[in-house]
């Protein structure tokens, strides 16, 4: 029975936990596309900062790793704060494809910055999680962490967004800004206060990557431009959307890369994605209301 | 007849600059400068009427890779590859195109799903190591036996030959420009650019409008991208197809201002003699400096500037008042800019 292998089923649990790293990087991404509606291109560019932060702290000034990594969440999300309030407040009022450049411009700006600190070679933290084996499968513990990560995430940003008074004025002016404002909620200090989550996001994604990969200026792009396919797959700014559409991808990925090779499982994914883009422009997941 | 007789004047500067003792590094930069101009107008030609591609690098890489493999392994003289590139590129901005202007992908969407079809390229490319050599790169085969000078191959050993060629595809591109500025589809695409169904009430065939300017930028960007490929007898994915490629290319044009005739040229000048000023006088230990400045450049330029350095100029000179920040239509009436 060649369907049931062990190998393949190694390459669709496999593909299960990269979804869960998958959603975790879209959830901020997400956040921040639903309530202000604007595209941060520079967002997987804010996860390679985070993981440099990580780096910096741990191995050049010996922070030990459970104190570094929370500052990344705290690093980015201040990152995320002044990306708004410098880049996004100024021309909020433009058209939106102003925004998704000028973030461009933080993309280029981020890349070089970080090939100018730390060069342009591959650099990880020393520290290798072990590989679980259960029965013939082999399952990689830092996968299954960010997988774990991932879905208390997720958790923790719907409880937040549906049990606290900012969460509900966060999901409000999701739903409509203008009137919002007239109802007299400050739509700047939300918006303010969604990049900052959204960044905070983006530092708990670099948690979890700086364990499984290394860190170089250019890693963003091996992950950006899927994760902004997932977004948008999972209808923009919903978020349990792109936790469902992260798990499709890595499926077609992990699938695709176990059949064929891996570049042609992600252009799978890719003209999947366009295709998708035609068929239902609202995401697979929207509501149509 | 004076701005005739000006143009003339600078064209034949131009053109005869590589009569002179120019130094080869020099005649380099202005070669890479031309090209990227070159590219630079054609997205601008998409660009400047809202249609925001992330994407060029697809039509760049589909161009050139079709070009060179069809010349290293059927020994197809460049002449026919050429066309047939831009045949390539202009099928694939047709599948693309088509079904987004078809069912309104606009905006936002438009510029992830370009995005997409600019990575589809790049890993399809390195997909194909067998004969495309992955992301390793390829270089066409040199011609047999070996001249300096092969109109057949279009391979030459002394850059000038390229300068001109450069040169006339440069001029032809702004040509271009000037065609579609004075044409009706200038006025219909502005009107797309602000309102679509308003425009489509009026009459405008939005798809039709849509499409037939990004396949006149699709080809010519595949063009562009062929001639890097010809000038450095080098490919290499990551360089020719894929989002970074493809974000230079809209950030050159955004810079030097998009909405002007010379703009995209403006922004290929200050983008290469900056980068390559800085990597001369600091050398490699400020690898990323020139591209860190250049990226606060153009997060500055997109909001203070939305027209870009030559539109700034443009304006100060004209001392209209300020332009609205919109990347949508110009509301230049001037359609000689």
């Amino acid at each position: 029975m060649a369907l049931f292998d062990f190998f393949l089923l190694e390459a669709i649990i496999n593909g299960i936990l990269f979804g869960g790293v998958l959603a975790l990087l879209a959830l901020g991404l997400n956040l921040v596309f639903g309530v202000v509606d604007v595209i941060w291109i520079a967002y997987a560019e804010l996860v390679m900062s985070g993981m440099y932060i990580i780096y910096t702290l741990h191995i050049t000034w010996g922070w030990p790793l459970l104190l570094a990594a929370p500052m990344a969440i705290v690093g980015v999300g201040l990152m995320g704060l002044v990306v708004h309030r410098l880049i996004i407040a100024p021309i909020l009022d433009t058209p939106p494809i102003n925004q998704l450049l000028a973030t461009g411009g933080l993309l280029f700006f981020l890349q070089n910055f970080a090939t100018l600190i730390f060069g342009a070679d591959f650099r990880n933290i020393g520290l290798s999680l072990p590989i679980l084996q259960i029965f013939e499968l082999y399952i990689s513990f830092s996968r299954l962490l960010s997988f774990g990560a991932a879905v208390l995430g997720m958790i923790g940003l719907y409880l937040f967004l549906s049990r606290t008074y900012i969460g509900t004025a966060i999901r409000a002016v999701a739903q409509d800004r203008e009137i919002m404002s007239l109802m007299g909620v400050n739509t700047k200090k939300v918006y303010l206060i969604t990049s900052a989550l959204a960044g905070a996001m983006a530092g708990l994604a670099a948690i979890l990557l700086v364990l499984q990969q290394d860190v170089h200026p250019f890693i963003g792009f091996s992950f950006g431009p899927i994760t902004f396919m997932i977004c948008v797959m999972g209808g923009l700014g919903n978020l349990i959307g792109g936790f469902f559409a992260a798990f499709i991808i890595s499926q077609i990925i992990s699938i695709g890369s176990f059949y064929g090779s891996t570049e042609l499982s992600y252009v799978i994914a890719f003209v999947l994605f366009i295709i998708v883009m035609f068929i239902r422009p609202q995401g697979i997941f929207k509501r149509n209301t | 007849m004076k701005r005739y007789l000006l143009i003339a004047a600078a064209v034949s500067i131009l053109a005869l600059l590589p009569l002179f003792l120019v130094p080869v590094y020099y005649l380099h930069l202005l070669i890479l400068v031309l090209i990227w101009s070159f590219i630079g107008t054609s997205w601008s030609l998409m660009g400047k009427f809202g249609i925001v591609s992330l994407g060029h690098g697809a039509f760049l890489g589909i161009g050139v890779y079709a070009t060179t493999v069809l010349w290293n392994f059927q020994g197809l003289t460049p002449w026919i590859g050429i066309p047939i590139g831009i045949a390539l590129a202009l099928l694939l901005a047709l599948l693309i195109g088509y079904p987004a202007f078809r069912f309104r992908v606009v905006g936002h969407y438009f510029a992830l799903i370009t995005l997409a079809l600019g990575e589809v390229v790049r890993l399809s490319i390195i997909a194909a190591r067998n004969i495309t050599g992955g992301s390793l790169g390829m270089t066409p085969d040199r011609v047999q036996p070996p001249t300096d000078v092969s109109w057949y191959a279009l391979q030459f050993s002394d850059k000038r030959y390229f300068y001109v060629i450069a040169l006339l595809c440069w001029l032809g591109a702004l040509l271009i420009w000037r065609w579609v500025n004075r044409s009706m589809t200038r006025p219909a695409l502005e009107a797309i650019s602000e309102d679509e169904v308003a425009a489509a009430s009026m009459g405008i065939h939005v798809t039709s409008h849509k499409l037939r300017i990004t396949l006149l930028s699709a080809g010519m960007t595949a063009l562009g991208g062929i001639l890097l490929g010809l000038y450095n007898q080098y490919l290499n994915p990551s360089s020719l197809s894929g989002i970074s490629i493809s974000l230079e290319i809209v950030f050159l044009s955004i810079v030097g201002g998009m909405y002007s005739m010379l703009g995209p040229t403006i922004g290929a000048i200050i983008t290469i003699v900056f980068r390559e000023s800085l990597r001369t006088y600091f050398g490699v230990s400020l690898a990323g400096m020139s591209e860190s400045i250049y990226g606060l450049l153009l997060i500055v330029s997109i909001i203070f500037m939305p027209r870009g350095i030559y539109g700034a100029v443009e304006t100060w000179l004209k001392r209209e008042p300020p332009p609205s920040t919109s990347a949508g239509a110009d509301p230049d009436p001037d359609p000689s800019s």
